[in-house]
């Protein structure tokens, strides 16, 4: 099987600190891939490199085999991938329904739409609230309230919901439930098993083992800025797989 | 571990209606800072209703009549028109120190082009308004594609278009004799025209026009969603889908453009055309933002605090005159009335109360 989403010999520099060291990166059709690796392995700018938030310095990405160059995460989601950034990516003054449209906002019908470019206020409002209940959000008391008035985890709820809804051929999940309630948190994993039986294949970068081990289908381990290994779930314990990314044992061979 | 609880599983009979509370009185200050927290423009349109008052109730008719409180909004007029477009630089934390230098040259372009070289003021007026959009544009070109501070490119537009100003125009004024009679277009928003004692001018409701266009276009189009987002974090913006290249280039020319039209209301405020006119314009119209509640940090405020702001400008500098008071009383109160608008800005942005 092909992957849907493929990078090879990703580098990406920041002055003299390397983030990401000739990277190779597979995501399949359909699965969960779960990524994990120590704080600054290079995890975030990994999928910033396939999400089109950074060009990397050198690289191919290949998105259902064809090569992509995102300048700009706007390409990446015009071509159906969705990225939870781990910062979030919102707009604190602006409205939760304002964020989730942004870039993408729905006009009126018609001429208030067409000549006065009016936004569609209600139905936006209610397409978001929608979302934020399929999400179990229900804390949220008032959708035009401004995301910087919600909790740290109710912002991330926000975020998921927005990627959730619009990714339309891979979403990526950067800690998308560091900041989340184990009720929240449940929902988190719940929809991205939904999304899963949509069809849509996911990346889940995540510290919480648990988690990774219960969701995914493999599990990429990154290190020091490349790919260790990935292995089975099934085939590894938790402990082993703390043991790879943390260079505590040698990484099985056969990736 | 015996305690294997499955404490997960519990929330599957979680509650699963939105969160409500009773709405408990958060007493007058407490629903007052709320209000203001909402509605950002409530403050200086309180402290103009205000001063009017004030001024009303100590000079009487003189300042109280239909002609005097119109007489403001004339004198507002052109600082208001540049205002509107500092309004919307400042909501993207930027700073445009060239308004005032966009709008001479823009109406210096308007004359010269119709006395110079014969062109029809349509043409000449077109013309201004085309180059001050084209300097907005390469003020947001330098700062979104080369990323310069907003504050140090404009600082130097300001010094290039004012000096080119002057180079072209050789420092010769237009006289309003000679513009009544070959190119009356060139005064058009100058135009007065009278509604029982109170007097308008076209650059007056072209500034209201303006100032209500803008008002909407920030909070119903997406393009002024984007001028908050692009403000309040350029890097969440970016990442979230906004093209914040492309953003801060159109707010630069939209605030060019606007600046040319100020430029064209000069002409009519004034009569001639004067490339020495306008000078404090940028420092004017920033202290009508500022006093009008928009942060210069970017990404809050409202266009309608702009407008206000200018006017309670114009009414305190109408009422002192007035008053007979000396003028540098009105540059003191202004001062003082930044300062306090700043801190009032601090005191709404607590976000709990
Ligand atoms: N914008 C940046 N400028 C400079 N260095 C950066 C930048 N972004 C990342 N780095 C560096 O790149 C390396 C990898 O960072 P990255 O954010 O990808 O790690 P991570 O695996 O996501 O870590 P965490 O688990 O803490 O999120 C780090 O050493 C970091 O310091
Ligand atoms: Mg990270």
């Amino acid at each position: 099987m092909e992957p849907i989403l493929k990078g090879r010999g990703l580098v990406k520099r920041y002055g003299k600190v390397t983030a990401l060291d000739n990277c190779d990166f597979d995501l399949y059709p359909g699965e969960i891939l779960a990524v994990i690796g120590d704080n600054g392995a290079g995890k975030s700018s990994l999928i910033k490199a396939v999400s089109g938030a950074v060009v990397p310095d050198a690289g191919t990405v290949t998105l259902e085999g064809k090569e992509v160059h995102f300048a700009s995460p706007i390409e990446a989601r015009e071509a159906g991938i969705e990225t939870v950034y781990q910062t979030l990516a919102m707009s604190p003054a602006l409205s939760i329904a304002d964020n989730m449209f942004m870039g993408r906002e729905l006009r009126k019908p018609g001429f208030r739409g067409k000549w006065l470019r009016q936004l569609d206020r209600p139905a936006m409002e209610k397409f978001a609230r929608d979302k934020l209940t399929e999400l179990g959000l229900m804390t949220i008391q008032n959708i035009n309230q401004a995301v910087e008035t919600l909790s740290g985890g109710q912002r991330q709820g926000v975020a998921v919901a927005r990627a959730a809804a619009f990714g339309s051929k891979v979403i990526i999940l950067d800690e998308p439930t560091a900041a989340l309630g184990v009720k929240e948190s449940r929902k988190v994993l719940e929809l991205i098993q939904d999304v899963k039986a949509r069809g849509i294949p996911i990346i889940l970068i995540s510290h919480n083992m648990p988690h990774v081990f219960e969701v995914a289908d493999r599990i990429h381990v990154h290190r020091l800025g490349k790919r260790l290994c990935v292995i089975d779930p099934k085939d590894y314990t938790m402990s082993d797989a703390v043991a790879f990314m943390t260079g505590a044992k040698e990484a099985p061979q056969a990736a | 571990m015996s305690q294997s609880d499955n404490y997960e599983s519990v929330v599957s009979s979680a509650k699963s209606e939105v969160a409500k509370f009773d709405d408990d009185d958060k007493g007058l200050v407490g629903r007052f800072h709320h209000a203001l927290h909402t509605t950002p423009a409530l403050v200086p349109l309180i402290v103009l209703l205000a001063a009017v008052a004030i001024f009303g109730l100590v000079l009487g008719s003189k300042f109280f009549s239909p002609f005097a409180l119109t007489l403001i909004l004339q004198q507002v007029q052109i600082v208001g028109i540049v205002a509107a477009a500092q309004s919307l630089v400042i909501l993207t934390a930027g700073i445009d120190l060239s308004v005032g230098a966009i709008a001479v040259i823009s109406s210096v372009i308007m004359g010269q082009f119709t006395f110079r070289y014969g062109l029809p003021p349509t043409v000449a007026v077109i013309c201004g308004l085309a180059v001050g959009t084209a300097i907005g544009a390469l003020n947001g070109f330098l700062i979104a594609r080369m990323k310069l501070p907003p504050f140090i490119v404009t600082l130097g537009m300001w010094q290039i278009v004012l000096a080119a100003n002057f180079l072209y125009s050789a420092n010769e004024t237009i006289r309003s004799q000679d513009i009544a009679e070959n190119a009356p277009l060139l005064q058009l928003l100058g135009a007065k025209f009278n509604i029982g004692g109170a007097v308008f001018t076209v650059g007056v409701v072209f500034l209201v026009v303006l100032v209500l266009v803008l008002a909407y276009v920030l909070k119903h189009t997406a393009w002024g969603r984007h001028v908050y987002a692009v403000g309040d974090d350029p890097e969440a913006a970016a990442l979230s889908g906004v093209n914040v290249n492309m953003m801060l280039i159109s707010v630069y020319a939209l605030a060019g453009l606007i600046c040319a039209f100020a430029g064209w209301a000069l002409i009519g405020r004034i009569g001639s055309v004067s490339p020495t006119s306008g000078q404090l314009l940028n420092i004017e119209s920033i202290t009508a933002v500022v006093i009008g509640g928009i942060s210069l940090f970017g990404g809050r405020g409202s266009i309608m605090g702009t407008f206000f702001g200018a006017l309670i400008v114009g009414v305190f500098t109408l009422g002192l005159r007035l008053a007979g008071a000396d003028a540098q009383w009105t540059f003191l109160l202004i001062g003082a009335l930044i300062i306090a608008a700043v801190a009032v800005d601090q005191w709404i942005r607590k976000v709990a109360a």
